[in-house]
């Protein structure tokens, strides 16, 4: 069992890794956002089935904080790029 | 048991793995951002959900399998959150920003 969650973490590793291609191609800011973002849940996941494979309980707080980066990450980039666009009415954002 | 519980381990972090691959495929290959945010979404919440749910029955305590449901439900939420705001400001600037 505890090869088969590592081999899983490998694999999502790889792929989220893969993924990473997407910043140096964008074409847009948002484009290459997206790519942090699978990076964060890929990352989640790895950091779960690693700390399952090998019984060592910190690894939890270790993906949550990675999840909460993931989140912040996100929410400043639309915030800088909601601030610079032109003629955006600010009443919108209220809800 | 012992061996229905590995065995549904087994079955859902192989689904939660297929669910990574095919959102790297989506963010490489879909043509625009609207449909490459829409591949994520799916590696998000599908991927790290089934991985979550093929984990909960290796883990030692019931705080530990608590806490990873809290770290699921997070990234579903904020993941949900994001990609409307992605999307918002994907709207706003043009597909090519």
């Amino acid at each position: 069992m505890t090869e088969f969650l590592l081999g899983a973490a490998a694999f999502i590793l790889g792929m989220v890794a893969l993924g990473l291609v997407r910043i140096l191609r964008g074409p847009g800011d948002a484009d290459r956002i997206m790519a942090a973002q699978l990076f964060g849940a890929g990352g989640i996941a790895a950091v779960l089935l690693l700390g399952t494979a090998t019984g060592e309980s910190a690894t939890l707080d270790v993906a949550l904080t990675l999840a909460l980066l993931a989140a912040f990450a996100a929410f400043a980039f639309v915030k800088a790029k909601l601030a610079q666009s032109p003629g955006e009415s600010r009443t919108a954002d209220s809800p | 048991m012992k061996l229905l519980l590995e065995l549904w381990t087994i079955v859902a972090v192989i689904a939660g793995a297929f669910f990574f691959f095919a959102g790297t495929v989506g963010l490489l290959r879909f043509p625009d951002s609207l449909t490459r945010l829409h591949a994520l979404s799916k590696a998000d919440n599908l991927g790290l959900g089934l991985v979550v749910l093929g984990l909960l029955p290796q883990v030692d305590s019931v705080s530990a399998g608590l806490k990873i449901v809290g770290i699921w439900l997070l990234v579903l939420l904020s993941g949900a959150t994001a990609a409307q705001w992605i999307a918002r400001t994907l709207r706003q600037s043009g597909p090519d920003s």
